[in-house]
């Protein structure tokens, strides 16, 4: 038997030092990124948002304050290992972590009821923290806080298995429609295939992948959408994504289910081994 | 851009006309808070502080203990309809991210600009600024009007007094390479 009092609180520690950790500080592979599209700029008014964007991480970091206001919605991935059982304590752990990250990072209240818009004031609600499990070797949580601006420029499309080329197109027109509003420059996760949902989940999982690798076609992706020429901010640029990470599922012999889930260039992520 | 960075402070005036799309500028003095919820009652119930010169932020920020924590600016394109009434009231400068529409770049002719400032740079944006005072804090932290003091907020002029915008040539130039552009462009340069 599990003994539930420490097991709870070791993983809501987790969850609020995951959660600290992920508004304050990039990724490694986040930080490369940016600052290799802060070298290779050319435009000067987007080279001013990179400037921003470079003394905006440093100063995060060293008041060691969230580097944005829209500290989003929790996202979160637990992975199990063997000896520890899916129980709801897990859950009810979480969301006690994400509470008191809220009151002591702080963040900002962000979780509200989707009708009443009633805000529950500590980032908490019915099915939030969003909670994603899967077995492992490690107990480990990760926490993906997901801002509304990116967010809201997601869009999914179930297109014909002929259409396989239409995919490109897909992704490039979401850019196009999103404009300066995700944020950009932006990074950029497909999900092809699955199914309607598992494609969306899929999409979100691509940006928790090292964005300073890309394959062939994520590259081919990458130039497509850059062609767009909206820029950092949506001013104009070189650089209106940093990167483009796809993943993908078997699907249905007669689908073709293509999610892109947009995210700012404040790729937050970060991942904290649950010490029992 | 000439590369050099022009210093404002609030309130504004004729300097203002000055400006063009594409200059940086650093702002300094006290500037207002306000999203959807604010615009709406401030419409309806008249402006609670001097909109004269005044530079409204599309901004919802984190506050603790008096303090600014984060506060980088939140999408201006919700509030294009809503920037009229103080326009014509006096407010000079708006700040926020992603520019706006054409509804307010044609209020801002002869009168005011919009500057932008870089979206998820709020730990920058509070390390330049004091909290001075608050007002429609029942509509909660990210929709009451927070009056802030700044110290040289770095900006560029997205939309000058003149109907440059430097946001609608970079949508337009992207409009016309989404509606030429071939499937699978890029493939031929790998």
């Amino acid at each position: 038997m599990t003994k539930p009092a420490p097991l709870h609180k070791a993983l809501a520690d987790a969850t609020f030092q995951a959660y600290r950790e992920a508004v304050i500080r990039l990724p490694l592979d986040v930080l490369k990124v940016i600052g290799n599209a802060a070298r290779d700029e050319t435009n000067p008014v987007a080279r001013g948002e990179f400037a921003n964007i470079l003394k905006n991480i440093k100063t995060a970091g060293e008041l060691a304050v969230p580097m944005c206001q829209d500290t989003g919605v929790p996202v979160i991935y637990l992975t199990l290992p063997p000896d520890v059982p899916l129980t709801q304590e897990l859950y009810d752990a979480v969301a006690e972590g994400v509470r008191r990250a809220t009151r002591e990072v702080p963040l900002r209240p962000n979780v509200v009821d989707p009708l009443t818009r009633h805000n529950t004031n500590d980032n908490t609600g019915l099915g939030m923290p969003a909670i994603h499990v899967k077995p492992g070797q490690k107990f480990t949580v990760t926490v993906l806080p997901k801002g509304a601006g990116a967010e809201n420029m997601s869009r999914i499309a179930m297109l014909l298995p002929s259409q396989k080329d239409q995919i490109e197109k897909f992704v490039v027109e979401t850019v196009y429609l999103a404009g300066s509003r995700p944020c950009p420059p932006i990074i950029i996760g497909v999900g092809i295939g699955g199914t309607f949902d598992g494609s969306a989940a899929l999409a979100k999982e691509a940006l928790l992948e090292p964005i300073d690798s890309m394959t062939e076609y994520e590259q081919q992706l990458l130039c497509a959408v850059n062609r767009l020429g909206i820029g950092a901010m949506g001013l104009g640029g070189d650089f209106t994504a940093l990167a483009v990470k796809v993943k993908t599922a078997g699907c249905h012999t007669a689908s073709l289910p293509v999610a892109v889930n947009i995210q700012c260039w404040a790729n937050r992520h970060a991942t904290v081994e649950v010490r029992r | 851009m000439t590369g050099t960075v022009v210093q404002l402070t609030t309130p504004l005036g004729d300097e203002v006309l000055r400006l063009k799309a594409g200059d940086h500028v650093e702002l300094s003095g006290i500037v207002y808070t306000a999203r959807d919820e604010a615009h709406l009652r401030m419409r309806e119930k008249g402006i609670p502080f001097d909109p004269k010169g005044a530079v409204i932020y599309h901004c919802g920020p984190v506050i603790q203990d008096g303090k600014v924590i984060a506060a980088g600016p939140t999408t201006s394109a919700r509030m294009n309809e809503l920037e009229g009434f103080l326009v014509d009231k006096g407010v000079r400068g708006f700040i926020g991210k992603g520019g706006m529409g054409k509804t307010v770049r044609e209020q801002l002719k002869g009168k005011g600009v919009y500057l932008a400032f870089t979206g998820g740079c709020a730990a920058l944006a509070s390390s330049h600024m004091t909290l001075k005072g608050v007002f429609y804090e029942d509509l909660g932290m990210a929709e009451a009007v927070w009056a802030i003091e700044l110290d040289r907020l770095p900006l560029v002029v997205g939309i000058d007094a003149h109907g440059n915008d430097i946001f609608e040539a970079a949508r337009v130039h992207a409009e016309e390479v989404f509606k030429t552009s071939t499937t699978l462009s890029c493939q031929s340069r790998q």
